[in-house]
Order: structure tokens, then C-alpha cells, then sequence
């Protein structure tokens, strides 16, 4: 059985959500139960009772592996990598000429379809739809990446000054974790999509205002979760063994408790991407996303095809497919590795 | 009861505070300034000082927030740039055909979620669990606009079996009481303009119920799961309880708690799909009001609309905390 118990492990009884802790208890009402889902998720690490006695780690991996969806989830993003990374190579023409402009008549209802030149078709304005495609999926991944990597590394940084300070700060860092916390909550208590619609309408019309319209939003959450992952680690046996030992706090913090909670945080960017992409694709769709045409990105691909959904619907269809499939993967992936993670899971 | 209601009501105070503060910030820091953003950038230097103190912008910081607390206090969000209409009065008369669209997408997510939730967690595995797993994963991954789009495009504009847009026929005689087209329609006993209200509504409403019903099947499933293992089921059973008893005492009793609470969180973002959503369907309400005002950079009414999503946000939640402490006595003894 379990190698370790850990001081933060909840005892098990009917009521699996851990007790937020003492300095955010007054907390509001408002957000504490989508609170109380991203600290179950912080907790997870902490719990270290494996079956086989080996480590968390490995036995997640183990798991992970012998799970389909998983796998499935693996396949398509690794599908979709490699699309991104060499599809402006691989891509017929050019994505922004418009070579076929004199055979497509959009305010005549005349388009083109698949064909032995054009395998997707044209677009509205005569350029190649598979082209298109193949290089909007590296301007896709970028969105999704760069806002993820927006949320989590705000995020991250202020959950982890949070933590840190609640962990091992005393009775200041309490209150400098209680006031920090009471910012994200009020975040977190604001629609996602508004939030992206207010960022994007201070920064003005861009592809940098939608990664950060929408790695804004992530913020709260990321900051959370990494927060109460600290926590749920700062409450172990090692951190008290290390401080009997007397080792300085900032280096129990950034090398022993900051590395242990990185878990959790690593799951949700994974599922933070499939939420990146198709909250990019929804800011397009209100006008807000990159006015360039001359860089493909299916989300805008997507908002200006419907237009034409009538006469071609097929236009908005590939770009569609291309974010849902996408965002399917991610979150395959997302939700297998939560699932390896959580033991209460495990069947 | 009433004292948790009391204290629930105090705890908002801090958060709505805080709230006002980000909006007043962000007010502040919209492109250019306040002044810009009405006068445009051609302005000039008379003009936008007459504009300045119009605005009170040339008094100090904290006066500003007082009177822009003051103005919220009493209801007044300003005039939309766009139509020059009060901000209050263009929500409040839209306000009723959201809600009842919201409204009726949640139904349509709970009542089709909760069985389907239920029964696939019955039956671990099988083609219905499988279905219904992978049907709400992929709920949750295709974009609501392209949702409602499709569904559009195949009932309303190929098969015709459903209006394309807005909310009632044109020339369809319909008195207005509520602003509820459909509750209207049953008031006044005009019961063809109730009908086609609802003929209208189906649409957007199962394109609005994509994501809470992919949520509340997932939470539904997960907790009936959990909940099946516990002891107390166990002990019921072994006490030779009726199974009808079990099931919908301990057994769904217990499972729908964290369902209660995810559809609080859903408001959020039901009213971000109502944005998208009303945009496709020429739905008169909040959402394609506010897709409007992004295009026109109508400020007004964004910073209010945001606040009252805000608002909207932290009552529904505080609703749905005293929900829980009803149905839950461990909840109201803590």
C-alpha cells in the first residue's frame, strides 16, 4: 500500500472537497465552488498512496498509456503538430494569392469547389483552400500556444508568490496570499468570453489582442490551481523534514515544493489550449480577431466563410473541423492525464 | 436560513466593491481616453477640454469614483453612443427576451442531461455511456457559433422546419405584457403568437444547450459514479430498501449537489453564448445587442453590460450556495 501519507491528503470520507484553508475561508460565495473544483484538481498531487508502491509519477505514465483516449487524444495533436510545423512547407501555393480571383464571383453565388489543382477548393477570394488550411494551422497553434503560455506564466507567477507566501510566510504572508487571492476570485467571477471582449477592446483589432484577450482570462485559474497545489505540498512530510533540517525557505520553496506542484498546472495548460482555441475562434467571429487576411488562421477562416455558407458551405466547414478536431485532442489528453493523476479515479 | 442569507449577502459586498474599481480602471484606460473614444481622434483641444469637464474628468481621482458609484447606485449607466439611448433603457427592454432564451436552454440542458447523465453512470460501458461521454466532449469542443450556424442552415433555410430568425412573424398580432414572447402569448390568450414564439425559440435554445448539456451529462455521470461507491448506498441496499428508494434517495439525492452547483457556474458561459448565439439567430436580446456595441466601440454600454454580468454572475451563484444548503443539511450546519 501507500508508501507515504501526506499531511494535506483529506480523510476519505463522503465529502471529497478539501477545506479551503484558513486565510481565504471568508472567501465569497460567489466562485467558491469553481474554486473548490480547481483546488480538488491541486490536491491530487499530494495524494501519494500507489498501488504498486512506485511513484506518482510513473504510475500515472503507466496508467496513461494503457488508456485509449489518451492515445487517441495523442494521435491527433501529434497529427496537428506536424501539420503546423511543416505545413507552409508542404502547402501547394501560396496561401495569399489570389491566382484564381477571376474564377469566383461571391456576389453571384459562384464558387469552386474540390478539383483535381484545388483539393479543398478556393476560398472567396480565389486563393488555394488547402494551402490555407495547412499554414492556418501554424497561425492556430500559435494562438492557442501563446495565450496559454500568457495565462500560465502570469498565472503561475502570481499563484506561486500566493503560495509561497501562505506556505512560509507567517502570519504577512497570510494576508498577502488572502488579498492576492480575493483579485483572482473577482477575475474568476467574470465570464470568460466578456472578459477577452474587454481586453480586446482596450488593445484594438489584432492577433496579439486575441492571445492576450484570451490568455488573460486563464490567469485566474492558473494562479489558483498552483496556489493550492503549493499548499496541498507545503503541508508534507519532506517540507517539514527539510525545515527541521534547516534549510532556507526560498530554496524549499523554488526546489522542493515549486517542482512537486507543477503537476496539476501541466493538465490544465493542456486543457487551457482546447479553450484557447475555440475562445479565438469565437473572438473572430465578433469582429475582434486578426484583420490581416493575409495571415490564415481557421478561427478567422471560420467568421468569414459563414457569410458564404449558403452557396459554399464546405468553405467554413474545413476550418470548423480543423478547431474541433483540435480542441478534441487537447482535451482528450487534458482530461486522460487528470484521470491518471487522480487515484480516486483509478478503477 | 435567514442569518445564511444575511451573510451571503454581506460577503458580496467586497467583491462588487472590487468589481467597481476594475471597471472604473478600466474605464480610464479605454483607448486613448474617455475623450477620445467620444470625440474621436480630430477633435479639438476646446472641444475636448469642454468634453473633459462635461465628463468631470478634470476633478479629483476619488471624486470621480464617488460620482461613478453614485451613478451606478441610482441606475445611471449614460447613454449608449451608438443609439443615444439610455443604457438602462435599451437592456431592460431586451433584458426578457435573453432571459427567456437562457432560460429555456438551461431547461432543455437539465431536463435532457440529468437522465442521460444518470443512466449512462447506470450503465457503465455500455453503448449509452459511450455515446453520451463522447457526445459531451464533443459539445464542449465545437464553437457554439458554428453550432448554431449548422443547426440554421439544415431546419431553418434547407427543411424549413423552423424560422430563421428573430422572435415572432412579422405581422403575427402579439400584445406585450412581460416581454416573455411565450408567457405573453398564454396571458393574452392569444395562443397562435405564444406558438409561434416557441416555434422560434427552439433553434437557438438547442444551440445554446450545447455546452451545459455536455457539462451537466459529464458532472452527472462523475457523481453518480462516486456516489454508487459509497458506504451509505451500500448500507441501504444491504438493509433491503426498496431500489426505487435508494436510487432516488441516496443515490441521485446526493449525486445532483455538484450538478446544482456546475449549473450555477454555467451563467457565465450561457451569457457568453448568448452573445454568439443571438448574432446568428437576429435575436433581439442583450447578446446581439452587445455584439452591436463591440462593433460601434459602444463603451457605455459595455462597462455596464459588464457589471451587470458581473452582478448577474454573483446572485445566480448565491442562489445556487442556498439551493445547496436546502437540499443539503450538512451544508447548512456548517
Amino acid at each position: 500500500m501507500g508508501t507515504e501519507t501526506t499531511g494535506a491528503t483529506p480523510p476519505d470520507g463522503d465529502a471529497p472537497r478539501p477545506a479551503p484553508p484558513a486565510g481565504t475561508a471568508a472567501g465569497t460565495a460567489v466562485t467558491s465552488r469553481r474554486k473548490d473544483r480547481i483546488d480538488r484538481l491541486a490536491e491530487l498531487t499530494a495524494r501519494t498512496d500507489t498501488s504498486t508502491g512506485s511513484g506518482l509519477w510513473v504510475e500515472a505514465l503507466r496508467r496513461l498509456r494503457a488508456n485509449k483516449t489518451a492515445l487517441i487524444g495523442l494521435g491527433v495533436l501529434a497529427v496537428f503538430l506536424v501539420l503546423a510545423v511543416i505545413g507552409p512547407w508542404i502547402a501547394p501555393y501560396s496561401p495569399t494569392a489570389q491566382t484564381w480571383r477571376g474564377e469566383v464571383f461571391p456576389n453571384r453565388g459562384i464558387f469552386v469547389g474540390p478539383r483535381s489543382g484545388n483539393w479543398l477548393g478556393l476560398d472567396h477570394l480565389g486563393r488555394d483552400e488547402l494551402s490555407r488550411m495547412l499554414v492556418g494551422a501554424r497561425q492556430t497553434l500559435l494562438v492557442g500556444v501563446v495565450a496559454t503560455l500568457i495565462g500560465f506564466t502570469v498565472g503561475a507567477l502570481i499563484g506561486g508568490f500566493s503560495g509561497a507566501a501562505l506556505a512560509l510566510g507567517g502570519r504577512a504572508g497570510r494576508t498577502v496570499d488572502t488579498v492576492v487571492m480575493r483579485f483572482t476570485d473577482m477575475l474568476l467571477a467574470l465570464p470568460s468570453l466578456l472578459l477577452a471582449v474587454s481586453v480586446a477592446a482596450i488593445m484594438g483589432q489584432s492577433l496579439t489582442t486575441v492571445m492576450v484577450a484570451v490568455g488573460v482570462v486563464q490567469i485566474p485559474v492558473f494562479a489558483r490551481l498552483l496556489r493550492g497545489s503549493m499548499l496541498a505540498q507545503a503541508n508534507s512530510d519532506y517540507v517539514l523534514a527539510a525545515r527541521a533540517l534547516g534549510v532556507r525557505r526560498r530554496r524549499i520553496v523554488l526546489a522542493h515544493v515549486l517542482p512537486n506542484s507543477l503537476g496539476p498546472v501541466i493538465v490544465q495548460s493542456t486543457l487551457a489550449l482546447a479553450t484557447a482555441i475555440i475562445e479565438a475562434a469565437a473572438l473572430s467571429f465578433l469582429g475582434l480577431g486578426n484583420p490581416d487576411a493575409a495571415q490564415p488562421e481557421w478561427g478567422v477562416m471560420l467568421a468569414q466563410a459563414q457569410r458564404f455558407f449558403d452557396q459554399a458551405p464546405m468553405m467554413a466547414v474545413y476550418p470548423a473541423l480543423g478547431i474541433i478536431i483540435t480542441a478534441l485532442g487537447f482535451t482528450l489528453l487534458g482530461e486522460a492525464m487528470r484521470e491518471a493523476l487522480d487515484p480516486k479515479l483509478r478503477s | 436560513m435567514l442569518r445564511l442569507i444575511v451573510r451571503r449577502l454581506l460577503q458580496l459586498v467586497p467583491t462588487l466593491f472590487g468589481l467597481s474599481v476594475l471597471l472604473f480602471v478600466w474605464l480610464r484606460q479605454l483607448p486613448g481616453g474617455p475623450v477620445t473614444a467620444r470625440l474621436g481622434e480630430r477633435a479639438t483641444e476646446a472641444d475636448r477640454i469642454q468634453m473633459e469637464r462635461l465628463l468631470g474628468l478634470d476633478k479629483p481621482l476619488w471624486e470621480q469614483y464617488g460620482i461613478f458609484l453614485r451613478d451606478l447606485i441610482t441606475l445611471d449607466f449614460g447613454d449608449s453612443t451608438r443609439t443615444g439611448r439610455p443604457v438602462w433603457d435599451e437592456f431592460t427592454q431586451r433584458f426578457p427576451a435573453t432571459v427567456e432564451l437562457g432560460l429555456s436552454a438551461i431547461l432543455l440542458a437539465v431536463v435532457a442531461g440529468i437522465p442521460l447523465g444518470y443512466f449512462a453512470a447506470r450503465r457503465r460501458g455500455s453503448w449509452l455511456d459511450a455515446g453520451a461521454v463522447s457526445g459531451s466532449l464533443l459539445g464542449i469542443c465545437v464553437p457554439v457559433f458554428f453550432l448554431a450556424f449548422i443547426l440554421k442552415e439544415i431546419f431553418a433555410v434547407t427543411l424549413g422546419w423552423f424560422p430563421s430568425s428573430g422572435r415572432l412573424t412579422t405581422g403575427i398580432d402579439a400584445t406585450e405584457v412581460t416581454g416573455f414572447a411565450v408567457l405573453d402569448g398564454l396571458l393574452t390568450r392569444e395562443w397562435d403568437a405564444s406558438a409561434d414564439a416557441l416555434w422560434h425559440l427552439v433553434l437557438p435554445a438547442v444551440a445554446l444547450s450545447s455546452i451545459p448539456l455536455a457539462v451537466i451529462v459529464r458532472m452527472t455521470r462523475a457523481s453518480v459514479l462516486e456516489v454508487l461507491q459509497e458506504d451509505y448506498v451500500r448500507t441501504a441496499e444491504s438493509k433491503g430498501l426498496h431500489r426505487a428508494t435508494v436510487r432516488g434517495r441516496h443515490v441521485l439525492r446526493n449525486a445532483l449537489l455538484p450538478v446544482i452547483t456546475a449549473i450555477g457556474l454555467l451563467t457565465g458561459s450561457l451569457l457568453s453564448g448568448a452573445v454568439l448565439t443571438e448574432t446568428v439567430f437576429a435575436w433581439n436580446g442583450i447578446g446581439s445587442f452587445i455584439r452591436d456595441a463591440i462593433d460601434a466601440r459602444d463603451y457605455p454600454v459595455l462597462t455596464s453590460f459588464i457589471l451587470f454580468i458581473a452582478l448577474a454572475y454573483v446572485l445566480i451563484n448565491m442562489l445556487v450556495d442556498l439551493t445547496y444548503s436546502l437540499i443539503d443539511p450538512r451544508v447548512r450546519v456548517h
